[in-house]
């Protein structure tokens, strides 16, 4: 895969009052390939804005340098046709109808007058194609949702027609779905258009499941460094396949405190349960599932689980109060110091949970 | 389709300035119909010689000085407010119109032999560059200054207090030097503040025009800058705007037309503020290469409007422009205010 940026040295931060304040130091070399969707994690206030807006060139590096295909110190006319920003600015305060606003995106292509030419048009519309935004196109864009303005964003930066991507916390503000379908599409782009992808992000789940390559920055632990020669700066650095990450256990390390739980069976994060009652869970399927949760968030911890005809009940959990889900038949059965309850929603199980007092 | 729309709408409005322009060099204490200002302006046969020199020597250089007033205050109106983000930005609002105003009292008030506006206006050319370079130069002082000190706080209504406090600190500066001139240098300098379209003829009609021309092309060119910085410095940085070169060019081009009008006319309000809203309005587009020919357009048309209503037919005294201004453009600010749709855009 073709090499579209690559760094070197990199130290980021910016000035402040004659000092120089370090965000990130002693980064690795990074590199950004066609194709490739990498996603930058890490802790709020770890850096991540920094390091994008310094590598997109809209702030100066405090060392190292970036270079852009090659080279380095380029114009920000050719800067803009390399690498195109969907940013956290929200674009107000103007009259824009969506159409217009995409083709802005032409801006470093167009004559010294802004005007578009035959070739301009044509970006401009496999732009609005790409995004999938073309019900959109009349409209102001005060009008939009924040999914919808974030597709258009999108669009404008497509329309700049550049090898790189790079979006800002472009999951901000979404609801669920439209945070996947945002993600899914970023990752078709990579595949299809052979864009190289940077985006930072929280949805660490779904940042796992699309991500070709993860940039994890920790977060620094006394604070920003200030200091009057570049060195190595603030939280270390990692990179590399989401799944070697997790393997590696860097998740945990980055992200975990003692309220918050990374479950790497599954990759997610979790509220650790708060209290110690343990119970025994039997079932299968989807109600089972979300038995487990139900229970977990009652402050149960499960010891033995028995899924179908496995058992996974161990010595420990022999003389314990069980929960038997009876999937066919909707309806939870709760065992404990030797009497038998049937409960026909998991509501009506918790409160009878409550009332029981036999939990070690 | 839409783009025919808005190309018939430019005619409409350049069809309208010329309607305004020969309503304008009628009207007057003495009426002259429009017929005979064809007459006077295109042959140079037997008409009757009062009215042509009426038209030729007092209202023609009015009319135009109106049209250049115009078209250089919306203008410069129109680029404040997507620089500034801010839809009340206009060049009296900042003080812009209040350094020019500095600029020309120190001029004015500085006694000796150019005391007086008349004074300067018989000293013919150098005078004229004189007052129109000092407007300028305090145009251009606090505009950079406002600038400064908005990129320093990056929020739209503490840059509006910051322009508002210039203009006060401005102002009172110029009051200052009022209180130690005598009655009739600040009698001619309060005059001058009143407005005034008349009155610049022979070369400093000539020097308006060329420093509004100067302006008005460095406006236009500006047109693409301007459209890049509506998403934001960051977006327009992001898309190749050299965003420095951009200020540099919105503040000495409106520095230019806000220094020189104001230098000549006095210190005309609303129109800035007003025409770029009515622009947008009436072709509901961004662009700013439609939005600088409209708000030319209407602000010449608005300003030549103002102009005839100012000498109200068959009255003799002709009331200051800035009266009329205010009169028809805070009403235009309010309802913008209260169809709210507009404004609130700006947040």
């Amino acid at each position: 895969m073709a090499e579209l940026l690559h760094t070197r040295d990199l130290v980021t931060g910016y000035h402040q009052g004659g000092r120089r304040i370090i965000v990130s130091g002693g980064l690795p070399g990074l590199t950004i390939r066609a194709g490739q969707l990498i996603c930058l994690l890490g802790p709020n206030g770890s850096g991540k804005s920094t390091l994008l807006r310094t590598l997109a060139g809209l702030q100066p590096a405090l060392g190292g340098r970036v270079e852009i295909e090659g080279k380095s110190g380029l114009s920000s006319t050719d800067l803009a046709k390399k690498i195109s920003l969907v940013l956290t600015d929200r674009v107000t305060g103007n009259n824009l109808d969506v159409y217009s606003l995409v083709a802005l995106g032409r801006y470093p292509w167009s004559t010294w007058l802004g005007g578009l030419q035959e070739k301009d048009r044509e970006a401009i519309h496999r732009a609005i194609a790409s995004a999938g935004i073309s019900e959109l196109l009349g409209r102001k864009i005060f009008t939009l949702s924040d999914g919808e303005s974030q597709k258009v964003m999108l669009a404008r930066a497509l329309a700049q027609d550049t090898p790189i991507l790079m979006l800002d916390e472009p999951t901000a503000h979404l609801d669920l779905p439209s945070r996947i379908r945002l993600m899914r599409l970023l990752h078709r782009l990579a595949r299809e258009l052979d864009k190289g992808i940077l985006l930072s992000t929280h949805e660490l789940d779904l940042a796992l499941q699309v991500a070709d390559e993860v940039w994890l920055l920790e977060a620094a632990s006394g604070g920003l460094m200030v200091e009057s020669t570049p060195g190595p700066g603030a939280g270390p650095f990692h990179k590399g396949t989401p799944e070697d990450l997790i393997l590696e256990g860097i998740f945990e390390a980055v992200f975990a405190r003692e309220d918050v739980v990374f479950d790497r069976a599954s990759g997610v994060f979790r509220i650790p349960p708060e209290g110690q009652k343990q119970i025994r869970l039997e079932g299968t399927g989807v109600e089972a599932f979300w038995t487990r949760r139900a229970l977990q968030r009652a402050g149960f911890v499960i010891v033995g689980e028995k899924v179908g005809a496995a058992d996974f009940i161990g010595e420990e959990a022999a003389g314990l109060a069980r929960v038997i889900v009876e999937e066919e038949r909707k309806a939870w059965v709760l065992e404990a110091g030797g009497e038998s309850k049937r409960f026909d929603s998991i509501a009506a199980l918790l409160d009878g949970l409550n009332g029981h007092t036999h939990f070690p | 389709m839409r783009v025919r729309i808005k190309r018939f709408r430019l005619g409409g409005l350049l069809l309208l300035l010329v309607l305004a322009f020969l309503f304008d060099l009628s009207s007057g204490p003495i009426r002259i119909p429009v017929s005979n200002i064809f007459h006077i302006l295109f042959s140079r046969g037997a008409t009757d010689q009062t009215w042509a020199f009426i038209v030729r020597s007092i209202r023609l250089p009015k009319a135009i000085t109106a049209v250049l007033a115009g078209c250089g205050l919306s203008v410069s109106g129109l680029q404040m407010q997507t620089m500034f983000r801010n839809p009340l930005a206009e060049p009296g609002v900042l003080g812009i119109t209040a350094g020019a105003s500095f600029g020309v009292a120190a001029v004015m008030l500085s006694g000796g032999s150019m005391a007086t506006l008349y004074a300067i206006r018989e000293l013919g050319l150098p005078g004229s560059w004189l007052i129109v370079g000092a407007a300028c130069v305090g145009a251009g002082l606090v505009m950079l200054l406002v600038l400064a000190l908005s990129s320093r706080l990056r929020d739209n209504v503490l840059m509006l207090v910051i322009g508002l406090m210039m203009n006060s600190i401005t102002v009172a500066l110029t009051s200052i030097w009022q209180f130690f001139s005598n009655p009739e240098e600040v009698k001619e300098y309060l005059l001058w503040t009143f407005g005034s379209l008349g009155g610049v003829t022979g070369s400093q009609l000539y020097i308006l025009s060329m420093v509004v021309l100067v302006g008005l092309v460095a406006v236009f060119l500006s047109s693409k800058m301007l459209d890049a910085l509506l998403l934001g410095e960051n977006y327009a940085r992001s898309m190749g705007l050299t965003v420095k070169r951009a200020r540099i060019i919105i503040v000495c081009s409106t520095s230019l037309l806000a220094g020189s009008i104001t230098a000549f006319c006095g210190p005309i309000g609303f129109i800035g503020i007003a025409v770029p809203h009515l622009a947008r309005l009436l072709f509901n587009t961004s662009s700013h290469r439609v939005l600088m020919p409209a708000s030319c357009l209407l602000g010449a048309i608005l300003l030549l409007a103002c102009d005839c209503i100012a000498q109200w037919p068959g009255t003799q005294t002709a009331l200051p422009i800035n009266i009329i201004t205010s009169l028809v453009g805070a009403p235009v600010v309010i309802y913008l205010l209260v169809r709210k749709k507009n404004l609130n855009l700006y947040r």
